[in-house]
């Protein structure tokens, strides 16, 4: 099994925190892991992405060509990416800032997100929207992992995590 | 799986060092390796040793020089155009044999360039880079875990032949993130030798230069120079290959561009074309005669790099059918992909 990965968005909204999450919980769940972020002249506003393989193998080249998952969270991301997505592949499409598209795992993540009471959650109910259609980690292994990443934050952040975790899981469609 | 640890190569390679017993870091920040600078103005406080951030490249190579010259495990590390501000430093750290570690995360050049990935610093590396009759050791790892491994022995070997390491990166490997063991810290001391500059306190004083004016001193120092680079040469080569025992189509690529072509050799595969991969580890010493074997029946051979055809010039030099060679890479920052190294090659 080898799972290829693309998150993309605006810088701020969290695309590299998922990105690195997703590969640490690969990581714990005993997987072979590549992370590999957009680096450079990125900021908040502009793009930002990153590629994560997940494999039972080890893994040859970290780059992706074909994805098997693409998360969009925004529309110049989609417009970017959808092209690369393998058949029978997945996208996430964060219906807050991009269109929906027949499919795809749609979810108003950034609506959501605000309802919860923090924008930049966003990110964590998009990844809970898409284990909820393919559970390419298991959601316990992540729900475990959240501790780990957030050591040493407040109480209210691991909670907050959660709460978008499980609404993204019950809002997939 | 215990103990394994998610990191970047920049924080590999700081951590390895660490654990390698280096306790003296200079360096001046550039992208893409500034986790360098990052962690290790806060670990080496953890760790009871030296971070200074210097004014510049120039000062930073120095700083090691002067840190080496009393027996002490340091190093630097910048990107390319930094590495070349360098280059008079290692070329004065090769005079007069002190032990150094050096990395080098590549981006685009020449000049400022841009700060995306490449591998255009080979020549620079293996061929000299500053003046004289010298030469580095060069590791180019491949996985986040080479980082550590060769950073880690990468003080020892230095001590050995009193020689400069250099290690070869890339931007690519420098902000990737893989799973990683790190080693055990070494308990490091301090050189015992006849040369270190330590006080000369109830001993003759000691020292240590890159002049000599003398005549046949020079070539003297440089073919005792010499001697121990053969020595090197012997022993430390290293060097892997993949699916090369029955290959028609032989890859050779280093570094990260090699993780391509490994792919790029499962796929050529699929579609029935026999193909292998050498990879030298060791840039320098360069493991010609293992390649020269390897290449012997093939049919083709494509070097694959990250920049306009570096190390294709040593893979014509150590194989004896120069003419099967070709070369397929992008320059200024551009990243081959395995279809398209795919394409080339079958």
């Amino acid at each position: 099994m080898e799972e290829r990965i693309v998150i993309s968005g605006f810088g701020g909204q969290g695309i590299i925190a998922l990105g690195k999450f997703i590969a640490l919980t690969a990581m714990n769940s005993d997987k072979h892991v590549t992370y590999l972020p957009s680096y450079g002249a990125e900021v908040r506003g502009g793009t930002a992405n990153c590629q994560i393989i997940i494999s039972d193998e080890e893994i040859a080249s970290p780059c992706i060509e074909d994805m098997d998952i693409l998360i969009a969270m925004n529309q110049p991301s989609f417009d970017r990416f959808c092209g690369n997505v393998v058949t029978g592949g997945l996208i996430v499409v964060n219906t807050s800032l991009a269109a929906a598209k027949p499919g795809a795992v749609n979810i108003p993540a950034t609506e959501i997100a605000v309802s919860l009471g923090e924008k930049k959650i966003a990110n964590v109910v998009a990844l809970g929207a898409l284990l909820a259609r393919e559970e390419f980690l298991s959601v316990k292994d992540i729900k475990d992992a959240l501790p780990v990443v957030l050591k040493g934050r407040c109480e209210k952040i691991l909670r907050l995590n959660v709460q978008a975790l499980n609404a993204g899981l019950r809002n997939s469609e | 799986m215990k103990n394994k640890e998610l990191v970047c190569g920049n924080i590999a390679f700081s951590e390895a060092a660490i654990r390698g017993g280096c306790r003296y870091y200079y360096g001046y920040p550039i992208t893409p390796q500034n986790e360098v600078t990052s962690y290790m103005s806060s670990r080496m406080d953890e760790v009871g040793g030296v971070f200074l951030q210097a004014e510049s490249e120039i000062a930073s190579i120095n700083m090691v020089f002067g840190a080496a010259l009393t027996g002490a495990r340091a190093m630097t590390s910048s990107s390319s155009p930094g590495i070349s501000l360098m280059q008079e430093g290692i070329s004065y750290l090769a005079a007069c044999e002190l032990p150094a570690v050096i990395a080098n995360v590549m981006r685009g050049g020449p000049g400022l360039g841009n700060i995306a990935p490449a591998q255009s610093d080979y020549f620079q590396a293996v061929k000299g880079g500053g003046h004289g009759d010298y030469r580095l050791i060069v590791y180019a790892p491949s996985t986040v875990q080479e980082v550590v491994d060769y950073t880690y022995k990468s003080f020892s070997v230095a001590e050995k032949y009193r020689m400069q390491v250099m290690i070869l990166m890339d931007g690519l490997l420098g902000q990737m993130m893989e799973p990683v063991v790190f080693p055990e810290m070494v308990e490091f001391k301090g050189i015992k030798s006849d040369w270190s500059i330590t006080g000369c306190k109830g001993r003759a004083p000691r020292l240590v230069r890159s002049l000599f004016l003398g005549r046949g001193v020079l070539e003297d120092h440089n073919k005792k120079l010499q001697e121990k680079y053969k020595k090197a040469e012997e022993t430390e080569l290293k060097y892997e290959t993949y699916k090369t025992e029955d290959a028609e189509v032989l890859l050779t690529s280093f570094g990260i561009c090699a993780r391509f072509c490994r792919k790029a050799v499962d796929l050529l595969r699929e579609k029935g074309v026999a193909a292998g991969l050498f990879r030298p580890v060791t840039l320098w010493p360069f493991p010609g005669d293992k390649l020269f074997k390897v290449a012997e029946n093939v049919k083709k051979i494509v070097c694959v790099e990250m920049n306009a055809g570096q190390m294709v010039e040593d893979v014509r030099l150590s194989v004896s059918n120069p003419e099967k060679v070709s070369f397929f890479g992008r320059t200024g920052g551009g990243i081959p992909s395995v279809s398209k190294i795919v394409e080339f090659a079958k």
